[in-house]
């Protein structure tokens, strides 16, 4: 499999952690869009025989930076689409909703953290490389991101789920 | 830093709650605008549309003076939604980053939206069969209310815009007219409701007429 394959077989990764990160479908979709093209553009830096995955994860990041730093506040007009009707979730929903808006809620440094370890399985060492931070930067901010989940999913009421172990 | 047994149980779980959070993604379909490889950079793609643009403005401006190139219908007849499909396909077909506003993975809800949005039950036709395949639509202003706007492309990149707009005496029928608006194509009709206009800046009018035969027939079977 040639480098360009292997990039379009990790678009769907691409696109998960891009949720994840960002949030609304569309937003998420900008960003993968934006760092597929930049990844396309840079290809000839990507050094061959490394993890490639990792390497689209710093395109990522950086464009991610970049979309921050040019971010303006955009206002939503139609507030009547007619939407589609969501098919049925897990009894679980409200505590996965929950989680999804405290992790909304974190910086976003330590949202991406966050989600290279937990999400796309990276060891810190992985995810030192990818966000081109020294790993003990990695854990201080994971350390971080937990507090604040745990601080801000405790604080929800009984019955909706207070804790994440809630959750198989 | 070595966690203590809770610690590594509770990333565990946070870990289970992500992917149950979002490993759905995994199973969406790809919106095309991700799949295919940028032939050219977007600075150059924008420029190009800037052109574009530029050639069709320059027909509300008086292309008729140019010998040139004689318009297949008299400018005279060719109706105004005509002019603006040519315009809207100017405009937005070279877009890289944001060709449509709701895209084709959307496909049922972009077709509520603009049925709504126009009064009438709209219909995305399927142009597979002919190599074009749905990318989205977005709604437009026209002269006589909203307008749908789809887009499809081929493998190739290569884009057909469709503009359904409705009309403003019913019962009304015309059959198939060809319009050369500077770089692009129209076929249109007009079907009882509807207008129809279907814009390329890279068909001839006989691969463009056997795309709006299709058309033409899913729309009315």
């Amino acid at each position: 499999m040639n480098d360009a394959e292997s990039i379009v077989e990790l678009i769907p990764r691409l696109r998960r952690y891009a949720r994840a990160l960002a949030g609304e479908r569309t937003a998420a979709d900008d960003l993968v869009q934006d760092t597929l093209e930049r990844a396309w553009s840079k290809l000839h830096l990507y050094r061959r025989g490394t993890d490639l995955r990792a390497w689209l994860f710093t395109v990522m990041h950086n464009v991610y930076v970049n979309q921050r730093r040019a971010a303006r506040s955009t206002t939503p007009l139609d507030d009547e689409m007619p939407e589609l009707a969501q098919p049925a979730r897990e009894s679980d929903t409200l505590v996965l909703r929950d989680l999804d808006a405290a992790i909304r809620r974190l910086p976003p440094d330590q949202r991406e953290v966050l989600l290279l370890v937990a999400l796309e399985d990276m060891s810190y060492a992985e995810a030192a490389d990818a966000l081109e931070i020294p790993i003990g930067t990695v854990m201080s901010r994971l350390a971080r991101a937990r507090e604040k989940l745990r601080a801000m999913l405790a604080g929800l009421p009984p019955g909706g789920g207070t804790q994440l172990k809630i959750v198989k | 830093m070595d966690n203590t047994p809770q610690e590594d149980a509770e990333l565990k779980a946070l870990s289970q709650a992500l992917h149950q959070l979002y490993d759905p993604v995994l199973g969406e379909p790809v919106p095309a605008r991700l799949h295919s490889r940028p032939r050219r950079g977007r600075a150059a793609a924008i420029a190009a549309g800037w052109v574009m643009l530029g050639l069709c403005v320059g027909t509300f401006a008086g292309w008729q003076l140019r010998a040139s190139r004689p318009a297949v219908v008299a400018q005279a007849e060719v109706p105004v939604f005509v002019k603006r499909a040519a315009i809207a396909h100017a405009t937005y077909s070279p877009e890289v980053r944001h060709p449509v506003e709701v895209g084709a993975d959307q496909e049922q809800h972009l077709v509520a939206w603009l049925s709504k949005r126009l009064g009438a039950q709209l219909r995305a036709p399927k142009l597979e069969a002919l190599g074009y395949s749905l990318i989205g639509g977005r709604l437009l202003p026209g002269d006589n209310g909203p307008v749908a706007h789809f887009m499809y492309q081929t493998e190739k990149g290569r884009r057909i815009t469709l503009y359904v707009r409705t009309e403003a005496t019913e019962n009304r029928e015309t059959a198939f007219r060809y319009a050369s608006e500077g770089n692009v194509n129209v076929f249109y009709w007009i079907d009882r409701k509807l207008g129809y206009a279907l814009s390329s800046a890279d068909l001839g009018r006989e691969d463009l007429i056997k795309v709006a035969n299709a058309v033409y027939q899913q729309l009315n079977p």
